[in-house]
């Protein structure tokens, strides 16, 4: 083949900056001919799409309120992913932590509980969420067992579990047995930033998280184990850092991650628990952690992005008539485009003029 | 620099020929349209959809509609109806219970739009209801059930235990207790309103099980079309199925939501929209019964009679005294049948059906 | 009953067994390739569109094993040819596949085809019992078994076969003896690909003969974990398709008969045991080594 890939000396530097940004170039270029395809204006598309919910108010709100659960389980999973253990299951942490959470709001709902329900809640989803990813974590750790496939099986058993009791021992007794539980009382829900928009107080506790990631990546023992572990993993060995601990650490914090997610998304925009709580977000959040590169602020700008196109895509079913199906392919592609650019940094493309046979070539 | 100015004029020109476009086009009334599922699901969304257009036929020239397909019953449905309600939509119709406190919730931020939600029990001033009154049709499918089954056992593949799905299984069973009083159903819950290929499961499951008569309360013609192909017969669902069992469908109760949607709309062209609780049935043509198909004559007769004595009013297909499926008679509201709150509430099986209802 | 719910059984197994034997060779190969489903759904709605226009169940089965081709030649590129992660790019194709073919399968909607035919021998096929079970099914569920055993002859009796799985043990040797691991890896994803779009066309061309957006329903997920399941083997890859297309199929069953299990417990039931099983046989794979081909997974980059 006249095009090799070839390992660079040294990480190019201007790639590692340009990347993102050729990344989403290509990727408009590519929905600009999708468009053009399925017979609408690229321009008016695109900008639908981009710029459009940017211009006011509300729409950034609710970028913000889509973002959010993104960011925050994106975090969590980017500290399993840069030390190569591969936690797929986010959705269902996200829907256990919902569900911890729940119990509580549930249990008081109606009495007259004081201010502490709504932070207990938050850390009932956490610890809900923790628990239930170290039950991949333990099988690999114990067993051998590939956290994918654990992890993303997981998601199917959580979803049912979730299911049956909001169909059975939670539903509301005055909901006309429609399976959602009672509407969370006023303490039991997440406040509300603004009058009138839907942004809560969840972004807040996003941006704690990726602060709180960016000083435990940057600047602590563990922080540092974890990256060691992702670049070179004999010599993390060496060093005499334990790996099954640190599979332990990393999908407890993700999952918590997840599961506080879950809980807020519940307790704020939704109010009550019901069988459809998540559009997907865990496995969204898997993008959101490759686009923003592993890294705590690359994820706040990814997850803020995404969200815009999900936003956009909302819009240009309305406006346009583009269905939504397309706001998939275009971040399925974005996706490609990141990680070819982000290999670009590592490698480059070579041609090869004279191609030497290797000595016993047989196949 | 020169080529980015005249990309950067175009792109200006194009926004702006759009936006001047589309507040042109204003004077027409914006209806907006929000579907749980897509419009191709040949059950559910597709009839609203039917509705939809057959609306915008009628009133052509006056109404502009758009609707939005595959929206989930979480928080994005805020979301979605509100953005209808930002971009002019002065009517919006939610398709689905799961959407009825979202719909409050936007109705609460946009007191000038109107709202129509679809089988929920909250109003507002800008937020009516309405449902259809399927339970008539399954009391006639019921009785055609006991008629045409060698068996003497039905089946019935259904979703979630909500009260209007177990207020339809208790019409079927009354309507086929009325012909034969040993009939028995088997039920099975797919947890999902529109899952092909486990609904062509479940009508396997069923037919091995000894049941020759099929019917549904989930959105595809795939149990229909399992019918066709082992040779028994079904009732299809919220559309007309027989495309899908030429030989196997008996009849199947359609919604028609054509009618409502034009007369709302025409209420809010007239200023006269007011928020009421719509429950439609065979008499205002809400639910329409497809042919009779597939049936002896005689059958087809009773079939007509009994549709006539509902449409009439002369039957109740809940007429009281009801035994529930633990022995004890239900307390009759309605005078001589349920009262609609009792119908739309209904958390019991009625005495004949052996199940239990999951969850309880 | 027994003949009817094998049936049922065979039906409900068929997709999962063909998109698992796919996946278990690009796997032996060294490859993960996460993106069954998109290529599985992708395989549904062009088989359906394909049948559809042409009036062919045959075109159908072509246009859906050739998509499944052409979406791992996209995964094949950026794995394989730009060094990328391939957990990420197998979530990437998943995605791509799903918002993929629900843009080309939205006109095909509501629309009906004639089922795949059943095969009908004169005296064989209405035997008691068995009859229909072994010669009254569709091309479907013939091939599925076909191209288990052919998987199985090549991995275990053929040269390439075991240059295959030399490539997945460990290429580096390999590529030292002078293999050409990335296009042996090519190939095999491809293959994958081919029999992921053939599982899909299944699903609307003899399961339920319409197509409907996201018709695989997460089948494409659980025939990667039947191929852990089967612990990268052909023979107990058949056996737990089978398994996991009865759990599905009893499950329904039970509940026709009445029994009062709720539904969610018995539809988690299949994810269940798979972890289960994950974990016993992750257990023994100690004296023997990983039971897994130890280069899963990993980046490949020739050196020169």
């Amino acid at each position: 083949m006249p095009l090799v890939l070839e390992r660079r000396s040294e990480r190019s530097a201007t790639i590692a900056i340009a990347s993102p940004l050729i990344a989403v170039a290509l990727t408009l270029v590519t929905m600009a001919v999708l468009f053009a395809i399925l017979g609408k204006n690229p321009v008016e598309a695109l900008d639908v799409y981009f710029l459009e919910p940017l211009t006011d108010p509300y729409s950034l709100g609710e970028i913000a309120v889509k973002a959010t659960p993104l960011v925050m389980i994106a975090v969590g999973l980017s500290l399993c992913y840069i030390a190569n253990i591969w936690n797929i299951g986010a959705e269902g942490q996200f829907i256990v932590g919902a569900v911890a959470g729940s119990w509580l709001a549930v249990r008081t709902n109606g009495t007259d509980v004081g201010h502490w329900v709504l932070p207990a809640m938050l850390l009932l989803g956490a610890l809900g969420g923790a628990l239930y990813a170290l039950i991949p974590a333990i099988c690999k750790v114990r067993f051998g067992a590939s956290e994918i496939l654990t992890s993303l099986m997981l998601v199917y058993v959580a979803n049912f579990g979730m299911d049956y009791l909001v169909r059975g021992p939670w539903r509301d007794p005055h909901g006309m047995n429609f399976p959602t539980t009672a509407e969370f009382d006023p303490v039991a829900t997440v406040p509300t930033l603004i009058e009138g928009g839907r942004l809560h107080a969840g972004a807040i506790i996003a941006l704690l998280v990726v602060m709180a990631a960016t000083v435990l990546l940057g600047r602590t023992i563990m922080g540092f184990e974890i990256r060691l572990v992702g670049a070179a993993p004999k010599a993390a060995r060496f060093s005499g850092f334990n790996a099954d601990k640190l599979t332990l650490f990393t999908f407890a914090v993700s999952g918590a991650l997840a599961g506080l997610a879950g809980i807020i998304e519940v307790a704020g925009p939704v109010g009550h628990l019901q069988p459809d709580i998540s559009p997907g977000y865990g496995f969204t959040a898997i993008i959101v952690a490759f686009l923003g590169r592993l890294n705590p602020v690359g994820i706040l700008i990814a997850g803020l992005f995404l969200a815009l196109t999900f936003i956009g895509g909302e819009n240009a079913e309305i406006a346009i008539k583009v269905p939504l199906d397309l706001t998939k392919v275009f971040q399925g592609i974005l996706l490609f485009y990141v990680l070819a650019c982000d290999s670009m940094i590592i490698y480059r493309i070579r041609f090869i003029r004279t191609l030497r046979k290797p000595a016993h070539a047989n196949v | 620099m020169k080529k980015w100015n005249i990309i950067a004029m175009a792109a200006v020109l194009a926004i702006a020929t759009a936006t001047f476009g589309a507040s042109y086009a204003a004077e027409k009334l914006k209806i907006g349209f929000i579907y749980t599922g897509p419009i191709g699901d040949l059950g559910w969304s597709y009839q609203h959809d039917v509705g939809r257009k057959a609306m915008e036929k009628a009133l052509a020239g006056k109404v502009e509609t758009t609707y939005l397909e595959n929206v989930p019953e979480g928080p994005d449905a805020e979301r979605s109806i509100e953005q209808l309600a930002r971009t002019g939509h002065k009517l919006i119709f939610t398709t689905s219970f799961g959407f009825m406190d979202p719909t409050l919730k936007v109705a609460n931020k946009y007191p000038n739009v109107f709202f129509e939600h679809a089988t929920g029990f909250k109003r507002a001033k800008n937020v009516a209801t309405y449902a259809a009154r399927f339970y008539e049709g399954r009391y006639i499918q019921g009785q055609i059930a006991a008629k045409i089954s060698k068996t003497g056992v039905f089946g019935y593949i259904v979703s979630f235990p909500i009260p209007e799905v177990i207020s339809n299984i208790n019409a079927t069973m009354l309507g086929a207790q009325s012909v034969n009083p040993n009939m028995k159903v088997k039920i099975i819950w797919v947890n999902s309103w529109f899952d092909p290929g486990k609904e062509a499961d479940a009508a396997k499951a069923l037919i091995d099980q000894g049941v020759d008569v099929l019917t549904q309360h989930t959105d595809s013609p795939a149990a229909m079309q399992i019918a066709e192909q082992r040779g028994i017969h079904a009732f299809g669902q919220s559309s007309n199925m027989i495309k899908f069992g030429p030989h196997a469908q008996l009849t199947a109760d359609t919604d028609y939501w054509g009618d409502y949607y034009t007369k709302r709309a025409q209420a809010v062209l007239d200023g006269k929209w007011t928020s009421e609780d719509t429950w439609g049935g065979l008499d205002s043509g809400m639910v329409v019964m497809a042919p009779y198909t597939n049936m002896p004559d005689d059958v087809k007769k009773m079939a007509m009679d009994t549709q006539a004595a509902i449409t009439s009013g002369a039957l109740h297909p809940f007429k009281c005294p009801i035994t529930d499926q633990d022995g004890k008679t239900v307390e009759c509201k309605g005078g001589d049948h349920l009262d609609p709150g009792q119908i739309l509430s209904m958390n019991f099986y009625v005495k004949g059906i052996d199940d239990k209802i999951p969850g309880k | 009953m027994f003949e009817a719910i094998m049936l049922s059984v065979i039906a409900a197994s068929t997709p999962l067994l063909l998109a698992a034997a796919g996946e278990l060779v690009a796997e032996r190969s060294g490859v993960l390739n996460l993106g069954l489903e998109g290529m599985m759904i992708m395989g549904a709605a062009c088989a359906f569109a394909g049948a559809y226009l042409a009036g062919s169940v045959v075109v159908g089965a072509l246009c859906g094993v050739l998509a499944g081709t052409a979406m791992a030649a996209i995964f094949a590129i950026f794995t394989l040819g730009l060094a990328v992660n391939q957990v990420a790019s197998g979530l990437a194709l998943t995605i791509l596949g799903t918002g993929l073919s629900g843009l080309i399968g939205a006109g095909f909607v509501g629309q009906r085809i004639t089922p795949a035919p059943q095969l009908h021998l004169p005296v064989l096929t209405d035997l008691p019992l068995v009859g229909r079970i072994l010669f009254g099914q569709d091309a479907f569920v013939y091939l599925s078994v076909a191209l288990v055993i052919g998987i199985w002859l090549f991995l275990y009796r053929s040269r390439a076969g075991l240059v295959l799985r030399a490539v997945g043990d460990n290429h580096t040797s390999a590529h030292a003896l002078g293999y050409p691991v990335l296009k042996i890896r090519a190939l095999a994803v491809l293959f994958g690909g081919g029999c992921a779009g053939l599982a899909g066309a299944f699903l609307p061309l003899a399961y339920t003969p319409f197509f409907i957006p996201g018709m695989t329903a997460g089948r494409g997920w659980i025939a990667l974990a039947l191929v852990v399941f089967a612990s990268w083997r052909p023979g107990r890859l058949v056996a737990g398709a089978y398994l996991f297309g009865a759990v599905s199929i009893l499950q329904l069953h039970a509940q026709a008969l009445g029994l009062g299990i709720p539904s969610q417990l018995m539809s988690s039931l299949p994810y269940l045991a798979t972890v289960i099983v994950l974990v016993l046989i992750s257990r023994t794979r100690g004296i023997a080594g990983s039971a897994a081909p130890a280069s899963l997974g990993v980046v490949f980059v020739p050196d020169r």
